[in-house]
């Protein structure tokens, strides 16, 4: 009896400690991912992000160090205003805008340094960006960077005065 | 003898001046050119350079007129006496979509204090506004935003962003980003108030 009671105590003590390994885990990736989903800018490595004031010195000088920039955010707000020099891809959080910057990039060389900017809406909220990058990603390039923009492209760029163009 | 010496003094300062004008002429005419395409790279640069931001708070708001997606003409101009809350959004604007439905309550509790809700929305396309327009049951104008609506506006280069126009048709706050909706229904009140 006291034999068949202990089993049963070391079952159970099995099954709960079982639980609370799988439990852990999964809590932790149900965290992460409402946070950082692979979607989500905030999925964005911070090595990969690039600071405005950086890229704009880089804009304006221009050379070697001069990347290509794409806008993936919404044709209305580039006409508005852009990155001088930068070239809309189309919109990453939609599928048709995910083809428009695959056939923006496959001509050009894997290493070649490209950013990717929106500024559409705050950056915890930016749906374009991460899908872009991790589009970018898969395809092989290796040189791809993320302009942060921690609110939006007026207040981070525009208002700050550095160069930008407005037209299709 | 003097009207001589003098003719062929003058004589020789015409030539002298007609030695010099060919002898500077392409110079000068090389500046010129030069000139006039500096001024033709610096007046396409400024046309095509953004223009700073304007900011519109405290000055009349822009007078525009559309059609909201149901084809009905709606122009700002005719809600001049209402307290207007003009904004600015899009249906992948996460916090757009957070205030949305408050802008929608609002309509419905302020309407007959004279509050009237516009929404314009910056998307690409119709065909989503008009899904999520249903589906949140927007009862004020929709309409479609355009970059010249945006400049207008002094730019709305992120969203959301929203206008509180009083009832003379002057522009009194604008809020950008994730607003504090309570602060901005407390200045709706305070603008209701006035009459």
């Amino acid at each position: 009896m006291q034999v068949r009671c202990f089993s049963l105590r070391v079952l159970f003590a099995t099954f709960a400690l079982a639980a609370i390994l799988f439990a852990v885990p999964q809590s932790s990736a149900q965290f992460s991912g409402n946070r950082a989903s692979s979607e989500s800018a905030l999925s964005i490595p911070q090595s990969q992000l690039i600071q405005a004031d950086v890229l704009n010195r880089m804009v304006m000088v221009g050379g070697v160090q001069k990347p290509v920039v794409l806008q993936v955010g919404s044709h209305l707000m580039y006409s508005q205003a852009h990155i001088a020099g930068a070239m809309y891809a189309g919109p990453g959080s939609e599928a048709s805008g995910l083809r428009s910057l695959r056939n923006t990039v496959m001509p050009m060389p894997r290493n070649k340094f490209i950013v990717l900017y929106c500024g559409c809406c705050p950056w915890n909220h930016c749906p374009n960006v991460g899908p872009a990058y991790k589009t970018l990603h898969d395809l092989g390039f290796t040189h791809v960077k993320v302009l942060y923009l921690a609110n939006n492209f007026g207040d981070d760029w525009v208002n700050k005065g550095y160069r930008v163009e407005r037209g299709q | 003898m003097n009207g001589a010496s003098r003719q062929a003094g003058l004589a020789k300062w015409a030539m002298t001046a007609i030695t010099w004008r060919k002898a500077w002429r392409p110079a000068v005419e090389n500046r010129a050119r030069a000139a006039l395409l500096l001024v033709l790279v610096l007046a396409a640069g400024w046309l095509h350079a953004a223009p700073a931001p304007v900011s519109v708070v405290h000055k009349h708001a822009p007078l525009f007129a559309r059609k909201d997606l149901s084809g009905k003409p709606v122009a700002l101009r005719a809600y001049r006496g209402k307290v207007v809350l003009l904004n600015f959004w899009a249906t992948w604007c996460g916090p757009c979509l957070v205030e949305l439905p408050r802008f929608a309550a609002w309509q419905t509790q302020y309407g007959p204090d004279g509050l009237q809700v516009i929404a314009v929305s910056m998307d690409d396309g119709q065909a989503p506004v008009r899904t999520l327009a249903g589906k949140l049951r927007l009862d004020f104008p929709v309409l479609m935003g355009d970059a010249r609506l945006g400049s207008m506006y002094g730019g709305v280069l992120g969203l959301p962003v929203t206008y509180l126009i009083d009832r003379n048709g002057t522009v009194r706050a604008r809020i950008e980003g994730e607003s504090d909706l309570k602060v901005m229904e407390s200045e709706i009140r305070q603008l209701l108030a006035r009459r």
